[in-house]
């Protein structure tokens, strides 16, 4: 085998491995503090993209439009459950985050897009609107069943899925999309060209896991979400709202999707219904992990990263084949290791 | 004299199962309350209701607030605290993040001083404040316990068997310093089957059985009562002697 292919293999693997890490590390966070399974995660990362990608040819993406409408919704929501007992306070709180913040966005997207826009602009609204759907689907779909089992919410989640990916042909059409590159900068080391879109996804990447480092290790609002994880119920009675924390929870995971998109865009066309393959692979990066593991999934997404490149150079026709099989033996395993517990319902 | 904590006429079913009938009963400040009674009596139901983690039927109030639209977040934050028979600590966390998330509700300035005072109040957690809950040994697990609802400044203090699977050195360390904690201005609200040693440091005691208040007065008329000390105090012989 020749050594040039292979260090170009190596990098592509661990560029797109990067990319499966932080999707990786949103689901098993997600899953940790909510108990739900984030199948449109996937989603997240093409609506993130495909979002800039049309803010970047200057026009409008239908996903804001979505993110005023679930706005509504959750207002609506919001006030149905507090009916018995509506304070000023949590009727002002509600207003602000499911009318204001969106309707500003909306104004905002308005006001500032253009084909002219620089591309930080559109990379901020993209994360804002993603942002904002993370949030509301929370309220919407699963903060009022919080409290149901792994099962029902996996259901859920597989409804979102489908929901959000319809959407997304209808707001994006059939057609792939391209978004711009963050840098047109490139470095060359002995045979390998590091371009400064991958350079900027390394950064990222490793950034954005010391971030979640620090925020798990040394903020209070981290250490509730690590304690909702551990123990609801012990949560809850120390005052933490385990719906506060699902909304955290669910408005990082959706961020970290749209990131992922905005940052593989530039390198390949993305269609309305990728985003969910992407996702998967995070997923078996997580499942490696065992949904618990940070560091055992960041690893193992660099290795499903790896893996999918040398299979799609030596065997392109079974290369989805290859990477979801990894999971196989994995689960055998965990399987045969870990003993049979009931599911506990709190 | 208000009560800081009343209840009055508390209904609460498991589906079609009464566990708890019409039980109602009050805190006043600065009192040391204990309802003692058999395993399965209704105690821990009836303290998990008045938390809000289970739902009744009847009228809560404490510090004069209506109880009932309160989820738990909201009643930790009017100064209400439960220490759960399970203790529910967070086992993959060490300790001093513990204590550090039992005032959460609480300002940071405010939670340090309330940090000195939980380590004197338990020099064994200041010792172990880096170590990870679930390592603990049971004693220090409910001292863990105690100490993480202390750090939300509570105005009334829920213990659910504190004295539960635990050494009598340490259940005699643990009771007193539920003594000192009325000193410091905290309200204890105490469920114990272990009788003899919650009549010892309580102020008034309620006799539960198959749930219903059977019998309720001072402390030491309770302890006082042939009924009760053939029903409860009779069984306390083994591992009492410490106290």
């Amino acid at each position: 085998m020749n050594t040039t292919i292979m260090l170009f293999l190596l990098q592509d693997g661990i560029t797109n491995g990067a990319i499966y890490a932080l999707l990786g590390l949103a689901l098993v966070l997600v899953f940790a503090v909510t108990r739900v399974i984030l199948i449109p995660q996937g989603e997240f990362v093409t609506y993130g993209a495909l979002s800039y990608a049309m803010l970047a040819t200057g026009q409008v993406p239908g996903t804001v439009r979505l993110a005023v409408a679930m706005g509504l919704v959750a207002f609506a929501l919001d006030l149905f459950f507090a009916r018995k007992a509506l304070h000023a306070r949590l009727v002002l709180r509600s207003i602000a985050l499911n009318i204001v913040f969106p309707f500003a966005l909306l104004g905002l997207v308005y006001a500032l897009v253009g084909p002219n826009t620089p591309i930080a602009v559109n990379i901020a609204l993209a994360l804002l609107i993603v942002a904002a759907i993370g949030l509301f689907l929370y309220r919407i779909a699963f903060q009022p069943i919080a409290h149901t089992s792994v099962l029902v919410l996996l259901i859920a989640s597989v409804g979102c899925h489908l929901a959000l990916q319809g959407l997304g042909l209808v707001f994006f059409g059939a057609e792939g999309l391209r978004g711009p590159a963050l840098s047109s900068a490139a470095v060359t080391a002995g045979p390998l060209r590091f371009t400064g879109q991958s350079l900027a996804v390394y950064g990222l990447t490793v950034g954005f896991i010391v971030a979640l480092w620090l925020f798990f290790g040394y903020t209070r609002t981290g250490k509730a979400l690590r304690a909702t994880a551990v123990n609801r119920l012990g949560a809850r009675l120390v005052g933490i709202r385990t719906t506060l924390s699902g909304q955290i929870a669910f408005l990082l995971a959706s961020v970290i999707g749209a990131i992922s998109g905005i940052l593989i865009v530039p390198i390949t066309t993305l269609y309305y219904d990728t985003g969910f393959l992407i996702g998967l692979k995070g997923f078996i990066a997580a499942i490696i992990g065992g949904l618990v593991s940070y560091p055992l999934t960041a690893v193992a997404a660099i290795l499903v990263g790896i893996v999918e490149a040398f299979s799609s150079f030596y065997a392109s026709n079974f290369k989805e084949v290859i990477v979801f099989t990894l999971i196989l033996p994995v689960l055998v395993l965990r399987s045969l290791a870990a003993p049979q517990v009931e599911e506990e319902k709190d | 004299m208000s009560a800081l904590l009343s209840v009055t006429d508390v209904h609460i079913s498991y589906g079609k199962v009464e566990a708890v009938r019409g039980v109602s009963l009050d805190v006043a400040d600065n009192e040391i309350v204990t309802i003692i009674g058999a395993n399965g009596a209704g105690k821990t139901t009836l303290l998990n209701a008045i938390m809000g983690v289970l739902p009744l039927k009847g009228r809560t109030s404490f510090a004069g607030v209506d109880m009932a639209p309160l989820d738990i977040e909201d009643r930790v934050a009017t100064g209400l605290s439960l220490v759960p028979e399970h203790r529910e600590l967070f086992g993959t966390m060490n300790v001093e993040d513990n204590l550090e998330l039992g005032a959460f509700r609480i300002a940071k300035a405010i939670a340090a001083t309330s940090l000195e005072r939980v380590y004197t109040l338990f020099p064994r957690l200041k010792e172990r404040r880096k170590q990870l809950a679930g390592t603990l040994s049971g004693g220090e697990q409910q001292m863990l316990a105690m100490g993480r609802a202390l750090m939300g400044a509570p105005k009334l203090l829920m213990l659910d068997e504190p004295s539960l699977g635990l050494a009598p050195i340490i259940v005699a360390d643990i009771f007193r310093i539920v003594g000192e904690l009325r000193a410091a201005g905290v309200s204890v609200l105490l469920v114990e089957q272990n009788a003899q040693a919650a009549l010892q440091i309580a102020d008034r005691a309620y006799v539960m059985e198959l749930g219903e208040f059977v019998l309720s007065g001072t402390a030491k008329d309770i302890a006082a009562n042939k009924g009760v000390a053939a029903s409860y105090l009779g069984f306390q012989h083994e591992g009492e002697s410490a106290i």
